[in-house]
Formats: structure tokens, sequence, C-alpha cells
């Protein structure tokens, strides 16, 4: 139903888009409260744009002649939100994710919540050992793939998300993510820093083909990395003295490596996050853990390995039609009970975390899930940093992103009511000086008992 | 005052490393029936000190401060040892390959598996997490004890040899056979071997891979030494360990069962020059107890599990007392996988052993406490109860062979870990804590839930 009503509501939206994006190079909002997010709120303050960064933000900021002004009274204006672990911009991705097999042999019935789903693998020839290099696709850049037509792009916007930092998602080396802004003319215009980090996955095959458990996965990709630090070294040795040593045969998976500088490892339990930072730290690398549901549990570790977390929201809760005979372990229970508090245990033990819309069916469920953790605990100062400036430290591009300071990107989310109030409303994002309107309210569909959901799904 | 002096003293003699151990407060089990396994069984009492066994005697000096525990005769023996099992880990089988030694049961382990507290209740304290059997070389075990509450780093006995499972007959052939494969065999590519043949010859290339790889190395040595510009062979995780195979670093412990290919095993080790640490089942063993003997292996094998297929079946329940009196060191074992079960009563099993082959009480509960330890390399530290050991003790209440004892008390590391009283009080607990979750979960639905709409 809804497919078949987006070609036309597109069409709308993309003719409202040309006619409010094509831009004043010069804008003020004034009267707004304003969330630096890097300092304080400012109860009544103006911001100014110029040439798409943030001129001057402030109390009493002149306004110079002839600026086009945006009366903010009444406004709350954030920085963009970020949604920090994302696939929006591809749209090849947009389809439901299916959850990760977890093969024969790993078949313990996971107590917490299953690792983080990954996108289906198309079928590929059985691979027999590392050597194969089995769901390998480190020559993918997410920066390639971005396109400005992924129709879940408005929608974020809508939510008043204005960036996102997108990573493909097949295999088990899945290829390097990019932090994008959610406008563009092209994909190329999106982006904001092409090399956000590589997307891992502990995705197994079973008996059918290398690696099929866990600890198979675990150890291709220890000797894949010690293929590729033997690769740079053969390359350079080679490069020095061509007739003494051999020349080494180029491997496209292990020139993807050589220029990793963050690692996204997945872990969504304590016993997962426990495990991954022991296994993050062997590669010498720079890494974040994304997952983290049972977090609460791990803050201390994770203080102490100063390993930040991209925070999945999509609480951990009964399934819908489950069988009310069943009654869950004490630990399952506990999990649903806690998982909630998780951006609030983080946040007071001082471990950055972001948040990511895995998982959810459409990008206003994340501000939803994050109203749960801010009735549990979260300050909503802490819930907006996530979206924001923490994401944007995370991922090394906070000079540019994250919070409204003179000399940053401008992108602004305004919204009429709190963020987190449901029944606040986005009334305007900008995205690198550029006004977006938001899509109206397309009727919500009633939710599909199976199969695809429609519309917007992560 | 006194006592902190000696405290701070003893930390000192032991350095840093067990400094924390050393803050624990003596224990003193008293007027306790001992099975010590090496030195007999007696009447007297254990002194544990800074996670070790201090003192054990008739008669022992009670440390200042320490608390005493009067056990009324109840029976002490030392923490049972499982040689093969499958418990505590996410991953058992790397099934894709027929030579999976990259991979490393250490990465898998899952500290918050109930079946480890089951096993600790049942007396079990240490247990050796062995990879599936899935393939003719399959990953790197573990040694773990039971220290419920810890993460999974703390598990680990770091002091016990590494190994390396092998695997023989039906199971690693099986995968060989397409869809047949209890484990998921793929009809469409079907993995070598398919055959007892192909078993022995994957042991055998997966070994000359390992002393090509392992002369590869030694041959880059040479001509750096000799200052030749040279880059050194690639790293391989697969042959890594097979080279320790080789060089006596590391055991080999061999899933198998029909005394053929037992035999066959014996003969490409001898000719690569390694040994077979243990024999895992080997269900006939009985029928090659003296060459098993003669290569020097171990047997750690069931008391009376057999008949679940072909392989199995020529099996009899005097199996481990025929190799023990044959000089074997045998142990018996659970093979647990997807829960705890014949680990949570290892005596028992020991147990049956004096009734088929008339085993002595000592030599049937060395088949789960000393004589394990001795084959996985750490016997030196557990497996019995003798001053300077590791205080992994396990209180039973009755004589630990008989079906009707229960564990009461478990120590590991001086540390009690099990009590049979306290967890019988904190259930009520736990079912309360449970009851409240799903009361305050049903309550948040009933707010939560969306009001009906009408279908568009």
């Amino acid at each position: 139903m809804l497919h078949r009503l987006f070609p036309l509501t597109m069409l709308l939206f993309a003719a409202a888009g040309l006619l409010t994006a094509d831009p004043p190079s010069r804008l003020a909002i004034r009267d707004a409260r304003v969330y630096t997010v890097s300092g304080p709120v400012l109860e009544k303050a103006t911001v100014l744009i110029k040439d798409g960064l943030i001129e001057a933000v402030g109390e009493n900021i002149p306004i110079p002649a002839g600026v086009t002004v945006i009366d903010g009274t009444g406004l709350n204006v954030y920085p963009g939100l970020i949604d920090a672990l994302s696939t929006w911009g591809i749209a090849e991705l947009a389809a439901p994710a299916t959850p990760a097999g977890g093969g024969r042999g790993g078949a313990q019935p996971a107590p917490a919540t299953p690792a983080p789903s990954t996108t289906a693998t198309p079928p590929q020839p059985r691979a027999r050992g590392p050597e194969d290099r089995p769901n390998t696709f480190t020559w993918v850049k997410a920066a390639d793939l971005v396109k400005p037509s992924d129709r879940r792009i408005e929608t974020a916007r809508s939510a008043g998300f204005t960036t996102a930092v997108t990573f493909p998602r097949q295999g088990i080396l899945a290829g390097h993510g990019a932090v994008i802004n959610l406008a563009g003319e092209n994909g190329g215009d999106m982006v904001v820093d092409p090399s956000a980090g590589l997307y891992t996955t502990l995705t197994t095959g079973g008996f059918a083909s290398f690696p099929g458990s866990l600890m198979g996965a675990m150890a291709y990709l220890r000797q894949i990395w010690i293929d590729a630090a033997y690769y740079r070294a053969a390359k350079e040795a080679y490069a020095k003295d061509p007739v003494a040593i051999a020349r080494p045969s180029y491997d496209r998976a292990l020139e993807g490596l050589l220029e990793v500088h963050r690692l996204l490892i997945p872990a969504t339990s304590r016993v997962q996050i426990d495990r991954m930072l022991r296994f993050g730290a062997e590669f010498k690398t720079p890494f974040v853990l994304y997952g983290g549901h049972e977090a609460f549990r791990a803050s201390d570790d994770l203080k102490k390995a100063r390993v930040p977390v991209i925070l999945n929201v999509k609480w951990p809760a009964k399934e819908r039609e489950s069988d009310p005979e069943e009654i869950p372990s004490l630990r399952t229970l506990q999990l649903r009970d806690k998982a909630p508090t998780t951006p609030a245990v983080l946040a007071a033990a001082g471990v950055p975390f972001a948040i990511s819309s895995e998982g959810l069916d459409t990008p206003k469920d994340i501000l939803k899930a994050l109203k749960k953790s801010i009735d549990v605990g979260l300050k909503p100062a802490d819930a907006i940093r996530a979206l924001t400036l923490s994401a944007a430290e995370i991922y090394g591009v906070a000079s540019r992103l994250g919070s409204i300071d003179t000399g940053k990107i401008a992108n602004l989310t305004l919204v009429k009511g709190d963020l987190f109030d449901e029944k606040s409303k986005v009334e305007m994002v900008f995205i690198d000086g550029k006004k977006y309107l938001p899509a109206p309210e397309a009727p919500t569909p009633p939710r599909p008992t199976g199969g695809a959901p429609a519309g917007e799904v992560q | 005052m006194i006592a902190m002096r000696t405290l701070l003293i003893t930390a000192a003699a032991c350095g840093m490393a067990c400094a924390q151990q050393a803050a624990q407060q003596p224990i003193v089990l008293q007027n306790a029936t001992i099975h010590s396994v090496t030195k007999g069984t007696f009447s007297g009492s254990i002194v544990i000190r800074n996670g070790l066994i201090a003192e054990v005697g008739d008669k022992v000096l009670a440390p200042m401060g320490a608390k005493i525990i009067d056990l009324g005769g109840k029976h002490i023996t030392p923490g049972l040892i499982d040689c093969h099992t499958h418990i505590a880990l996410v991953s058992t089988n790397e099934g894709s390959v027929s030579v999976s030694s990259m991979v490393a049961m250490r990465d898998v382990i899952d500290p918050e598996d109930p079946a480890i507290f089951r096993d600790l209740a049942g007396g079990t304290t240490t247990a050796n997490l062995l990879h599936g059997s899935a393939n003719a070389i399959g990953g790197l075990n573990v040694v773990i004890k039971m220290r419920w509450g810890s993460d999974a780093d703390g598990l680990v006995m770091k002091e016990a040899k590494p190994g390396i499972k092998f695997a023989l007959g039906e199971n690693p052939k099986r995968a060989g056979q397409g869809g047949q494969s209890p484990f998921g065999g793929n009809a469409q590519t079907p993995r070598y071997p398919g055959t007892r043949m192909g078993v022995e010859d994957v042991i055998r290339e997966a070994f000359i891979e390992a002393k090509q790889y392992q002369a590869a190395w030694r041959d880059y040595e040479t001509r750096r030494a000799r200052g030749e510009n040279v880059l050194p062979p690639r790293r391989n995780l697969k042959l890594d360990p097979l080279v320790e195979v080789l060089e006596g670093k590391r055991l080999v412990h061999a899933h198998c069962y029909r005394s053929d290919e037992i035999l066959m095993l014996l003969r490409v080790a001898e000719e690569f020059g390694f040994k077979i640490a243990t024999l895992q089942h080997a269900l006939e063993g009985y029928k090659v107890a003296e060459e098993i003997k003669a290569h020097g292996a171990g047997v750690s094998t069931f008391s009376d599990w057999w008949s679940y297929k072909i392989e199995a079946y020529d099996a009899i329940p005097y199996n481990a007392a025929l190799l023990t009196k044959k000089g074997v060191l045998t142990s018996l074992n659970s093979d647990d996988a997807g829960g705890a079960d014949l680990s949570t009563r290892l005596n028992t099993e020991a147990a049956k052993t004096i009734k088929y082959g008339g085993l002595s009480e000592d030599e049937a509960l060395a088949l789960v406490t000393i004589n394990p330890a001795r084959q996985l390399g750490i016997d030196q530290y557990v497996g019995s109860i003798e001053a300077g050991k590791q205080a992994d003790i396990v209180v039973f209440d009755k004589d630990p062979l008989s079906i009707y004892s229960k564990a009461e008390k478990v120590f590991i590391d001086g540390r009690q870990y099990f009590d049979r009283d306290e967890d019988l009080l904190a259930r009520p607990r736990r079912e309360a804590d449970k009851k409240g979750l799903l009361e305050k979960e049903k309550a948040t639905e009933k707010a939560d839930a969306p009001p009906r709409r009408r279908p568009s």
C-alpha cells in the first residue's frame, strides 16, 4: 500500500525541496532556544548561517541587513541529529535486514539478544579457509554507493536527522562507512567523510562454508589482518628491491584493509562486549563496539578500554505474538527491564556513546526509544549529546559536525517542543545551510503482521 | 596487628599476583573423611590459605583468625575434573573445513552458561573445553575452572598445557557424505573426506604442510642470519598449532571409537614424531590397550554410555578398568554439550568402575581427579588433596562413590563457589524477582498498547 503511495509523495516533496532548498547565502534564526551541546542552552539566541556554515551563535548577535530571517520564537534548535550506524543513503540496503544465521554449532540459545543483524549475503562459492577470503568486501565504500534518491532520506530528515554514518552491511568485512549529510545534488555532495571505519560482522556460514562459527569468524579476521600486514611489508620490500624480493600478488581484499583506521565490531551482551574488547584490542587499531544492549553491565570495562559504543536502541522486548505459555528466563526478563537504562549508565560512567537506527522501523522510533531511556534516568542533555556531538566525536568529525558552534557545518534541527516529546513537531532542518521542510505526516499503515514491513525499514 | 603483619609478609612472599588471594581469610575444614586420591582416605582436617591447601592431616594447626568449618565426618574429595566437555561455549564446531586448527575455544567461552553452576553443584571444578568432532583436526581447547561469576578470562586455567582436538571416524567423514550428516552437511558441496581412509589422509597432509611451514621458518632464520634480504614466511594460524604439536608443545586430544582407527592414529603420530596425549571416547580402547600403553597415550572414556551410533556398539563397561589395569592413564568424561549432564555426577560415573572391573575406590576416584589432571598437564596444581596444591575441594554429605551423595560445598582456589544450603535459600528470592519482572512487563505492556486503528 505505502509502496504505491510513495512515488507520488516523493514527487511532491522533491518539488517542495527544489523550491525551498534554493539557498540564500546568509540566514538568521532568531529568538530561538539554542541547544549548542558544546556549551550551555541559550534561551533566546540567534544562529547566523553563511555559505553552509554556522557564522555565529549567541544571545546578542546583531543580524546584518539583508539577511533572510527565520523567527525562531517557540522553537528549539538542536545540532542536526546523527544516526551513528546507518544504511541511509544506500538504497539497496533499504530491504529489511535478515537476522544473521547462528549457524550450526553456534547454537547456544542466546539468553540475551541476538547479535546485531546483517543483511543476507548472496550465495557464494564454498570457502575452504581464510585464503578464499570469505564474505569479504573490503573494497566496497559507502561513499561510492550513497545517492540522494534513497527514499529513506526524506523520512529521516522529517524526523530531524541531518546526518548519518552509513555502512555497507554485507559480509564479515562489509566495507568502509561514510559520514554523509542527508541532502545533496548527488552522492558525492553528501559525503562529509568517506572513511568512517570498516564495518565487521561475525556472519557465519554453518557447515557449508568457512567460517562456520563465531570462533571461525574471529580466526578469519585475525588471519586476514596478519595477511594484510604481511602484504604491506612485502609491497614495501619489493618496492625497495624488486630483484631480490618476489613481486607480491595484488589482492584487493588486502588493499582495502591497508587504509583502515577504525573498526566497527558487534557486541550486544555483556559477554560479547567482554569478548570483543579483548578481540578488538588485538588489532592495534581504534575500534568501536556496536549493539550494546547489555552495556549497562559492562560500563567499567568499556571505560577502562576507552572504547565507545554505538547503541542499538531497539530495546529487547517481549515478542509480539509470543507464546503466552512460555515464561522467559529471569535473565531475559532482567535484560528487557534494564536494557533501556544503558544510555544513562554509560553517561554516568563517562563512556562515549552514540545512537543507531539499526533494527527500527522509522527514524522517529530512535527518539521514542531514547524517551524510554529518559524515563528511566537518562538526562535529556546526554540523550541529545549522543545524537549529535558524541557521534561526531566517535567518528572524528567533531570539528565540523555535532554542535552549534561558529565554523561548523550548518546542520540544524528546529523543533516545536521538546525533541523527545512525541507530540513535538520537527519544523524544519538545515543541511549545509539549506532549509528542508518535513514531509507531511502520511497516514500510518497498520503494522504488517508478517513478511517485510512496508515503508521505511532500516 | 600480628595477623595483619603475617598477611603483609605472605602477600610480599607470593608477589603481586596472589596479593588479592592473600586477603582471603584462612579456612579450616575439620573433622572430615578425606579422600585424598593420591595418599589414601583418612579422617582429618585441611587448612586453606591463600587459595592453596596449606596443610592436610590428622591434626592441623589452625591459623589465627581462620574460619573453622566442622564437617562432622562428611567426605572431602579434590574438585572433580572433566577431561572432555562442550559446556560454556558459544560455538562447538568449525565444521566447514577438515582442518580447523586456526580456531580457539578460548575465543568463545560463555562465562554465563548456567551449566558452569550446575557442574559446580555436582563437584566438578575443572573442565577441558574441547572443539567438536566434525573434522579430522579441530580447534584449540581451553581448560577452565568453574569460577562462577568471573568473566571468560577469569575462568581460564592458565597453568594448563595448550592442546588441540582431533577426530576420527564417523563424525569427520559424514560431513563429506553430503546431506546425511548430522552436522547439516551440504549435499551440493560435500567436504572431503568421506571415508576413514580420507580422515587419515587429511591428518597426514596437514602435517606434511606443517613440516614444510616449519622448514620454511627455519630456512628463513638461517638466511637472515647470513644477512640475506629475505621476507619471513607468512604467519599461518592454521599451521602454527600443528608445528607446536610436532615440537611437543601442544597436547593432542583425539576423538575416536574403533580399535583400527586408534592404531592408525598412533602410527601416523609416530611417523611424524609426535605423541597423542589422550584418546577421547576410545570405546574399543580395551582391545588395543597394549598398543596405547606402548605409545604412551592416555584414554578418556565413558563409564557405560554407548550404542548411539554404529562405531560405538562394540563397547563394554569394563573399558576404563581394563585400561587402568594395563597401565594406561585413564579418565572418565562427560562430553556434555548444550547443558550440564554427566558432568554433574562424575563421581558416580567413577563408582561404576568398581562394579564393572573391580577398581579400588582410589583408582575409581582417580579417573575423575588426578588422572584427568595428568592428562591435561595440571596434576602439580589440582587433582588430589595434598599440601601445596590449589584448594579445589568438594564436601560431599556421604561417600562420594555412593549414588546418594550430594555435593554440599565446593571450593576453588580456596574460595567457596557453591553452597547447597545457600542456593536453596536463594531460590524463593529469584522466583520473586522473576514474578515481579513479569508483572512489571505486563503493566508496561498495557500502558504502551497502541490504540486500535481503523485499517486505512
